[in-house]
């Protein structure tokens, strides 16, 4: 179970991205968060584990306290959580199992990194996850050689090695156009099905209706939504969305 | 009325621009003392010929020389007795005069046979000697005399009106003839042993710059250093630690190095060597507690590690000393492959001179991890007061001793006085200044330590950049002797500072979503680095190391005008003594080296991108 208690960020002591932020996911739900662009969706993310560092409030994954954790607490923490980006975040230049083993790191010893050393399991590991997305003879190219949609489920492979209990994913399927989307998303619904939480910060709401168990929405930095995904009607999408929008998809 | 006065203001502000752009350049042409009929002076002309000659006749070749001479006898002033006039033999060359004798500074004509054609002769004056030893040759001509087709050769000469001698004396001309095949010249041996020496100097400087470099680059990327961030406390007691650490590792290195030195034979006893074990095991413990595994399977392991760490220190250091006098012998003994002597030498010499640096920085950041196991853990738990107190504690420690090195390093610039005393008032203020700093900074405040190396080493190597390697090299020559070593020091240490700029730029343009995503996956900092941060750096970093070799093979042809050694060296030499020939060797050498270089790692940019 992850809760998020009064999470606030401020960045540079001016922006308020986000607000006394407070909300409780159980373990194996789809969460999405909506919202406009600038709302604070990919702070909230960032967040929870850490990558940016919150400014008041806690996160409590399965009554630990990360916001509280030392470095090398927060490390044991971050392995639990994967994460992908709309961006994808792959080293390009690097093969795409090397890619996939980083997923490892944070089960490696730090001094085996510095040969470049992955153990015979983890390399097993790796090329099981590749064929999991479907991408297995791709093993031994360069990242920068597959499209989008094969380099976001590299981004799940590296996830999966670690083993997570919770997903972030900060807009994992903006990037990419809507048949590839669907697919990407399907990998997302499965980890579900496995019992893994997965966070996923949406633009499209069909997409949210499609997949997700459950929407909080933010509005500039502020929770100003959380239900399921069908009591979105036309008023709860003016009020997160602003009374100009209008509905797409 | 009014309207005319700005335009007339305007008129008057371009006389006043044109005037000072005059003044400008006329005080500038003068200070710089360009003077259009000097280089037109006859003597000054004669001096560009003499130049651009000797370089347009590069000394290349040189042939061994058989000479020739064929005397003549000739009395001056005539006394009325003739000379003797020995027999021509056929077929040799032979000289005869018009007159056998003639008065001081009288004209006569020298005529010869039987000589090569188109030879050239010297002529000389041979005055009387009592023996051949004695014997000088003076010039009667002032340039040679060539042969006609046939052979023979026709001269009026003017005798020296000095030289009066009873005796029989001569007129000798002279032929250098070569025999031989044409021979690599002695200056062009010379060039070729310097220009080895200069694209090793290159290589070498380049080398050193490159390892110690890319470390640098790292610690002076202000996007890596500006995550690195500690929390007050923990910061404070690193500043107390690390120069503890540092001195440790120091002392403990030097005494297992002696240990390691006697054993085989060199160096003097080490005393208690014994006690030195027990800060080791003291580590060993420290290293252990902090770890999270059990208990003593952790102490095992880390006892285990130190033991072979001493033991490595210890080999090393025999080895070293080993090396040492090994290649000592061997520089001696071997004769053209001493110098496989000499690296032993030099590399053992680094091992033994390197042992204590590398204890000291082992030691200076070993005692912080385990410190800060300690710490993390415990700070969240303390109450408000004694956490209060401990940062107060540990920062008057550290101001007292970060302000007492200071004060060390500035006495032995300065020499203000005995140690012990001169460091007492910094080490007070110090105490003073970060106590006073204690309490006003929360204790959990997080210090952006990163920024601080970041702003000492962009400082650093701002300034040693400025300098160029042709100024610095003077400063190594005084301190280690003119020559090569004194170049690849200066060259080295401007690579280091240039190349640590332009790769941290590299460092500072990585992409930062490899990063995120590495750091997400739970990777610690040094892992983040491997496999996010180097991947995306190797391209660049290969790319500007070949242009700095570029650089360097270029800076190590002149480095020695500074006293760097190379080529430039010979070179400064040759263009001093006016041997003009010679220096278009050099220069000429320079040339194709720095060419085909140049074109090589053209070459090999065009591969690797
Ligand atoms: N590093 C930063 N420094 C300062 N302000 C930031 C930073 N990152 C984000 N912000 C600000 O915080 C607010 C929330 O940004 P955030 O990226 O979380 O929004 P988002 O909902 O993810 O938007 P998008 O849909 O465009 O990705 C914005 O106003 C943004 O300008
Ligand atoms: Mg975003």
């Amino acid at each position: 179970m992850l809760e998020i208690k009064h999470l606030t960020k401020i960045y540079d002591n001016t922006v308020l991205a986000l607000d006394d932020v407070s909300f409780t996911v159980p373990q194996g739900q789809f969460l999405a968060v909506v919202g406009l662009s600038g709302s604070g969706k990919s702070t909230l993310l960032r967040c929870i584990n850490r990558l940016i560092e919150p400014t008041s409030g806690q996160v409590i994954l399965d009554g630990i306290d990360v916001t509280a954790a030392q470095p090398d607490e927060l490390r044991r923490i971050r392995r639990r959580i994967g994460m992908i980006f709309q961006h994808f975040n792959l080293v390009l230049r690097s093969p795409v199992i090397t890619n996939v083993l980083a997923g490892r790191l944070g089960y490696t010893n730090p001094m085996w990194s510095l040969i470049n050393r992955f153990s015979k399991e983890d390399i097993a590991m790796a090329l099981k996850q590749l064929d999991r997305v479907g991408i297995k003879d791709k093993a031994y190219v360069r990242a920068d050689e597959l499209s989008g949609g094969q380099q976001q489920r590299v981004g799940i492979a590296r996830a999966l090695m670690q083993e997570p209990s919770i997903m972030l994913a900060d807009e994992p399927v903006a990037s990419l156009d809507p048949v590839l989307a669907h697919s990407i998303m399907q990998y997302l619904e499965q980890l579900r099905d496995e019992g893994i939480t997965v966070i996923c910060s949406l633009h499209f709401l069909d997409l949210v209706q499609r997949y997700a168990d459950r929407v909080v929405a933010l509005k500039d930095g502020n929770l100003v939504f959380d239900g399921s995904p069908q009591e979105i009607d036309d008023e709860r999408f003016k009020e997160i969305y602003g009374e100009e929008a209008q509905r797409i998809g | 009325m009014n309207k005319s006065s700005p335009s007339f203001l305007r008129i008057l502000g371009r006389i006043a621009l044109v005037v000072a752009i005059i003044i400008v350049y006329a005080f500038g042409l003068q200070v710089t003392k360009v003077d259009l009929e000097k280089p037109q002076e006859a003597k000054r002309q004669e001096q560009l010929t003499n130049i651009l000659r000797g370089l347009a006749h590069p000394d290349l070749i040189s042939y061994e020389i058989d000479r020739l001479t064929v005397d003549a006898p000739i009395i001056v002033p005539c006394t009325g007795t003739p000379p003797p006039i020995p027999p021509a033999e056929a077929g040799q060359p032979t000289i005869s005069l018009s007159s056998y004798c003639a008065q001081p500074g009288e004209k006569i004509t020298v005529t010869g046979t039987g000589f090569g054609p188109g030879e050239d002769v010297f002529i000389f004056f041979v005055p009387f000697a009592p023996t051949v030893k004695d014997e000088v040759e003076l010039k009667l001509a002032s340039n040679t005399v060539t042969t006609n087709s046939d052979g023979t050769f026709s001269e009026e000469v003017t005798l020296k009106s000095d030289r009066l001698s009873e005796n029989v004396q001569k007129i000798r001309a002279v032929v250098n003839r070569r025999v031989g095949a044409p021979q690599p010249s002695e200056a062009l041996k010379q060039t070729w042993e310097k220009i080895i020496e200069t694209v090793f100097l290159a290589f070498i400087a380049t080398t050193f710059g490159v390892i110690l470099a890319v470390p640098i680059s790292f610690l002076a990327a202000r996007n890596l250093m500006l995550q690195v961030t500690s929390n007050f406390t923990r910061f404070m007691a690193s500043l107390v630690i690390m120069p503890i650490g540092g001195y440790l590792g120091y002392l403990i290195v030097v005494k297992l190095a002696a240990v390691g030195a006697q054993l085989v034979g060199a160096g003097p006893p080490p005393g208690e060597t014994a006690l030195w074990a027990l800060p080791l095991v003291g580590l060993a413990v420290a290293q252990a507690a902090s770890s999270s595994n059990t208990f003593w399977k952790t102490i095992q392991r880390w006892v285990l590690a130190i033991i072979i760490a001493a033991v490595a220190v210890v080999l090393l250091s025999a080895l070293g000393q080993l090396g040492r006098q090994t290649g000592l012998t061997l520089k001696q003994t071997l004769g053209a492959w001493s110098f496989f002597g000499n690296f032993l030498l030099i590399f053992s010499d680094a091992i033994v001179l390197g042992l204590p640096a590398l204890g000291a920085f082992v030691g200076l950041f070993s005692l912080n991890p385990p410190m800060n196991r300690i710490l993390e853990p415990l700070l969240p738990k303390l109450p408000r007061l004694t956490k209060r107190i401990l940062a107060f504690v540990l920062a008057a420690l550290a101001g007292a001793i970060l302000f007492g090195l200071i004060a060390a390093t500035l006495n032995w610039f300065y020499e203000f006085g005995e140690l012990s005393q001169v460091i007492v008032w910094p080490a007070i203020i110090g105490a003073v200044l970060l106590a006073v700093l204690a309490l006003v900074i929360d204790p959990d405040r997080e210090i952006p330590t990163g920024m601080f190396v970041y702003y000492v080493l962009r400082t650093i190597m701002n300034t040693f950049r400025s300098i160029e390697p042709l100024v610095m090299v003077v400063a190594f020559a005084v301190w280690v002797g003119i020559g090569p070593f004194a170049g690849v020091m200066a060259l080295g240490l401007h690579t280091i500072v240039a190349l640590g700029k332009l790769y941290s730029e590299q460092v500072e343009n990585i992409s930062t979503g490899p990063i995120e995503a590495i750091t997400a996956t739970g990777a610690n900092r040094l892992q983040t680095i491997i496999y996010a941060v180097i991947p995306q750096i190797v391209p660049p970093y290969i790319a500007f190391t070949l242009y700095r070799w570029d650089i360097n093979v270029r800076m190590s042809t002149i480095i020695g005008f500074g006293g760097g050694g190379g080529i430039g060296f010979l070179l400064s030499q040759n263009i001093n003594l006016l041997k003009y020939r010679q220096a278009s060797v050099n220069m000429i050498a320079i040339a194709i080296v720095v060419a085909s270089l140049d074109y090589l790692s053209a070459k090999v940019r065009e591969k690797i991108t």
